[in-house]
């Protein structure tokens, strides 16, 4: 029941995979994006306006962590654990085919376990983190960056499984998520770079693929990396905490 | 239906776990091999070059962080322990559902 159609799910990640290459293709050359934004480098309106965006769903995620931890603290553990993993993932900056680094978010786990907004919550812990600490990233594009990586992502990813749950195999599925999470940060942050600074001659859409430039072929490889370790810690959580993996239906048996 | 009997098909072994690993090792360290002539710097310098070639007129310094690491080392450092907290909770979360897994030991002996 598990292997109901694992051809399209092949023939699916193909796809993605050709497409981002051939994207990357296309604008080789140009410079790459960075995973946050750094302090400064939005305007001041733009900075508001994605903090005012990203601020609902903090809200939602600190309602849901409240409910969380009271209707189900057995998940407690879970939840540090997916928050653990956000937190290394997201200081590993690990060296990319264009001669670059980049970090992986590791929002995806989080994602599949408790949905986007909780992950919204964790995902912000590490960016406040690294902002405050490392001046990576910063507080006037805190939002921006919140958007992207601690919330986009993980909506897409969340959609995706949501839509495949069932459908594909869980390793998958998890797979999937993880590389959506990671990959879809990066398109995000290049579309609020763009939308922030227009081409002048070639307008938004110039600029969106100056800036996503070699994203895809940096960030690419990073992001089946991920996959591949999201989906070895799912099966890992699988056998040793099948009870709370049940608890939140994702236990299959 | 029984869980016990049942087959699990989503749960991997310990060889597709270590095949998984390697790939992982794989996708990481060929970049090392493949482009010489490099240093891997982070792409944030490059980012803020973009929008400078793209909005030369645009001032960056309107706001500043707060506080930098006063060099590469502290920054390191930094990053180190933000992977040490994570990797803490990580291992304390295997621990703990391994230990509770295995159940009690006898302390008498």
């Amino acid at each position: 029941m598990l292997l109901k159609n694992p051809k399209r799910a092949g023939w699916l990640l193909l796809a993605i995979f050709l497409f981002s290459v051939r994207v990357a293709w296309a604008r080789t050359g140009a410079a790459p994006v960075k995973m946050h934004i750094m302090e400064g480098y939005l305007p001041l309106g733009w900075a508001i306006f994605w903090w005012v965006v990203a601020i609902p769903f903090w809200v939602i995620g600190f309602r849901q962590v409240r409910h969380l931890l009271r209707d189900k603290p057995e998940q407690r553990l879970l939840l540090g654990l997916a928050g653990g993993f956000v937190f290394v993932l997201s200081a590993l900056k690990l060296p990319s085919v264009t001669g670059s680094s980049s970090h992986p978010t590791g929002t995806g786990l989080g994602t599949i376990l408790f949905g986007p907004f909780v992950v919204a919550i964790l995902g912000t812990i590490a960016l406040i983190f690294q902002a405050l600490l490392l001046a990576h990233g910063g507080i006037s594009t805190l939002g921006a960056n919140a958007m992207s990586m601690a919330i986009g992502g993980p909506l897409a990813a969340y959609g995706l499984w949501r839509l495949l749950k069932g459908k594909v195999p869980t390793y998958i599925n998890v797979f999937l998520a993880a590389f959506t999470a990671d990959l879809a940060t990066y398109v995000i942050t290049t579309t609020q770079l763009a939308l922030a600074f227009p081409d002048p001659v070639s307008g938004f859409i110039g600029s969106w693929l100056t800036f996503a430039g070699i994203f895809a072929i940096t960030q690419v490889p990073l992001a089946i990396a991920e996959g591949i370790l999201t989906v070895l810690i799912f099966n890992a959580l699988q056998s040793t905490a099948s009870a709370e993996m049940q608890q939140l239906g994702l236990q299959e048996v | 239906m029984s869980a016990q009997t049942q087959k699990q098909p989503a749960k991997f072994g310990i060889g597709l776990t270590l095949v998984g690993i390697l790939l992982i090792i794989f996708l990481t360290a060929l970049p090392l091999v493949l482009v010489k002539d490099s240093d891997f710097a982070g792409s944030d310098g490059a980012g803020a070059a973009a929008v400078e070639a793209i909005a030369p007129d645009y001032n960056p310094n309107w706001i500043s962080n707060i506080w930098e690491p006063p060099g590469g080392e502290t920054e390191s450092m930094l990053f180190a322990l933000q992977a040490v907290a994570g990797g803490i909770l990580i291992g304390y979360f295997f621990g703990y559902m391994r230990g509770r897994k295995a159940g009690p030991r006898d302390s008498e002996d």
